[in-house]
């Protein structure tokens, strides 16, 4: 098992493993995606509060979980790198960032959106709203960092101390905007499942999640296939690859 | 003896450069006085804004007092020395950071008395202020100095470094702004100085850390 | 003269983005010995020698100092080095004799040779309380030279040490790199031009990126 995970950070090894790997975790997130889709806004009963506008939580549930997901992933890979100077893990990071920022701004959206038919308004701030909103600053101030120096092996280990930094500081913010909304009483509803859903209601929750995360799976390898190439394009095996295709 | 060398060196060039120093000074009394022209010179008004635009406007300061702290060093020279010391880098930023503070965040701490009374911030509440400024302040410096390491490279590091920092600076905001907040209303404003007094613990430990690791990683190329 | 007091670099590769510096280089360098790292404009000379005091990052290889890695021991390889930048390290609001007081604190042993001695002999007499930033190029140069003699250690690391330097500084900076070397110290420089240092071996290394 060992053996394995240490072939796969050879560059070359996980490249043409991220190629078999990621077409078929992409065409099975959108299977997944489709059903979650039929089980969220066609089997699923309305909401008897909100009628059918609670259906948005099938998308904006799943992304809001990825946004935060993507940034863990984003700051071990980042770990990694620093502590045991992973080139891969550098790559990871930076594949992931992007991603996790457009689920972030996916999650924004749509939490706006649905904002509209509750509150009257596409915009309030709302704690969860107000948290998604600061991680997206962190994404572009990675994602800016990243892309700021010359040298990519600069840009990498210091947007991972970024990273780290951040990391250590989402559940402070996280923290601190709650005490601030419940100190203003802000409006706040419940996003996600609550006890009372009915299971028809939250299997196409859980469905979407899943397929989400294959999704996420699937796009993290391609690009991750992109900045591995990006990296290594001196060494030999790239230019192999290069040439005969 | 060497630390106290060490300190002696960074307040000693900021006295002889004096001007670089008022800068984040001027530019917190004028973003505060914007405010006013801004809204409303009304007095009610005011009062209920004055711990909010006093945080802000002590936040934009501080930062941009921080962009300064590694840029001469790096230009010179003297970073690479501080790097090669056998004195840990952590040490050395720690102390440096907290005398930078001195020269640069205090007098906002204290010119803060002075905009208070402009906004007409109630002055049975002015202790309160004063100590979430003195316990935010130094959070503040020690974040900006986290971007300031890793930016010192860059040409446009000055750009980048609110991007970097103004996102992770938010909760400090809000429990400064909110302990100030709260004591001008006859409130109890205890919690959010422990939560302030809690992040100045955290900060202090870890943040020289990355800001020496920043230096390191920006030093590299 | 002491046998473990071997600078060692083995198989350095070093890339600076799209470029590659130098591949699989090694050498060594003992107690007594100076090495010349030669090399065109931009063939990577700073870089080279940032690299040997554990500022910046080599891709592959390692440098070894006392047998022993200096990724392993950065602490104990950085209190016997000294640098000499292209930049002094010498803060022009400062005098001489303040940038020494500091550079003597970033110092694990300062030698025992006080600062008043130390600029009389890089002829900074006259200047020693004056700021740096009235001192001309040169006189700056000599107040980092002023650093390296401050320092009581083995490794010496120059790059461009005869920048802006007068006839009487080049003497001067001769004299003292061969008085390290008679100490059995090392000094690794980076010019273009030779440095005699007579009866002691120079080494070189020639950095030339299109190899």
């Amino acid at each position: 098992m060992f053996v394995w995970f240490h072939k796969l950070a050879s560059p070359p090894f996980f490249y043409r493993f991220a190629q078999k790997l990621a077409p078929w975790l992409g065409w099975l997130s959108l299977l997944v995606i489709l059903a979650g889709l039929y089980g969220g806004l066609w089997l699923a009963p309305p909401d008897y509060q909100q009628g059918d506008g609670f259906r948005i939580i099938y998308v904006h549930v799943p992304s809001a979980m990825l946004s935060m997901f993507a940034y863990m992933v984003m700051a071990t890979a980042a770990a990694i790198g620093l502590i045991w100077r992973m080139k891969l893990a550098h790559a990871v990071s930076a594949a992931v960032a992007p991603l996790g920022a457009s689920f972030t701004f996916l999650a924004l959206i749509t939490g706006s959106l649905w904002g509209k038919p509750m509150w009257g308004t596409y915009w309030v701030w709302d704690a969860r709203l107000t948290s998604e909103l600061i991680l997206l600053f962190l994404y572009l101030g990675y994602i800016a960092l990243n892309h700021a120096f010359e040298d990519r092996r600069t840009g990498d280990r210091a947007s991972a101390i970024l990273a780290l930094v951040g990391v250590v500081n989402i559940p402070i913010i996280h923290y601190s905007v709650q005490w601030w909304n419940t100190l203003h009483q802000g409006q706040t509803i419940f996003f996600g499942p609550k006890s009372e859903m009915p299971p028809s209601m939250y299997i196409p929750l859980f469905i979407m999640i899943l397929g989400f995360m294959l999704f996420f799976a699937a796009f993290s390898l391609k690009r991750l296939q992109v900045e591995v190439l990006q990296r290594e394009n001196k060494s030999a095996w790239v230019r192999e690859l290069v040439e005969t295709t | 003896m060497r630390y106290r060398a060490i300190i002696g060196r960074d307040l000693r060039l900021a006295y002889r450069r004096r001007g670089e120093l008022a800068t984040p000074v001027i530019f917190f009394v004028i973003v505060t006085a914007l405010f006013p022209l801004a809204l409303n010179p009304d007095p009610a008004l005011l009062r209920t804004l004055a711990p909010g635009v006093i945080w802000v406007a002590a936040l934009l300061a501080v930062l941009i007092g921080q962009d300064r702290l590694f840029k001469t060093d790096y230009e010179d020279g003297s970073l690479e020395l501080m790097l090669l010391s056998p004195i840990s880098l952590e040490w050395i930023v720690l102390l440096r950071v907290f005398t930078h503070w001195l020269v640069t965040g205090l007098p906002l701490v204290i010119l803060s008395l002075l905009l208070a009374m402009m906004l007409d911030y109630p002055m049975h509440a002015i202790g309160i202020l004063v100590m979430s400024l003195l316990l935010g302040t130094p959070i503040l410096s020690f974040l900006g100095a986290i971007g300031a390491s890793l930016t010192v490279g860059l040409r446009r590091g000055f750009m980048l470094l609110p991007i970097l920092v103004l996102p992770l600076t938010i909760p400090v905001l809000i429990f400064g702004a909110a302990a100030a907040g709260r004591a001008a209303l006859g409130d109890h404003s205890a919690a959010p100085l422990y939560f302030l007094g809690a992040m100045l613990m955290l900060t202090v430990t870890l943040s020289p850390f990355a800001i020496a690791g920043g230096l390191r990683v920006s030093l590299e190329s | 003269m002491e046998q473990q007091d071997v600078l060692a670099v083995e198989n350095l590769d070093i890339w600076r983005g799209e470029r590659c510096l130098c591949r699989n280089l090694s050498f060594r360098v003992s107690s007594g010995e100076a090495l010349q790292v030669q090399g065109q404009n931009g063939a990577g000379k700073t870089t080279l020698i940032r690299v040997l005091t554990g500022l910046g990052r080599a891709d592959e290889g390692d440098v070894l100092w006392r047998g022993e890695s200096l990724r392993r021991n950065g602490e104990r390889y950085r209190a016997s080095l000294a640098y000499l930048g292209h930049s002094n390290g010498v803060k022009l609001g400062l005098s001489p004799r303040e940038n020494l007081t500091v550079a003597g604190a970033l110092l694990d042993k300062p030698s025992s040779a006080d600062i008043g001695a130390i600029l009389d002999r890089v002829g900074l007499h006259a200047q020693a309380d004056l700021p740096c930033g009235m001192l001309s190029m040169g006189q700056r140069r000599r107040t980092g030279l002023a650093r390296l003699l401050l320092s009581n250690v083995r490794l010496w690391f120059l790059d461009e040490p005869l920048a802006s330097l007068d006839v009487a500084g080049v003497k001067l900076l001769t004299e003292m790199l061969k008085a390290h070397l008679n100490g059995s110290g090392i000094v690794i420089f980076a010019t273009h031009q030779a440095i005699e240092l007579a009866p002691h071996p120079v080494k070189s290394v020639l950095l030339d990126s299109k190899a």
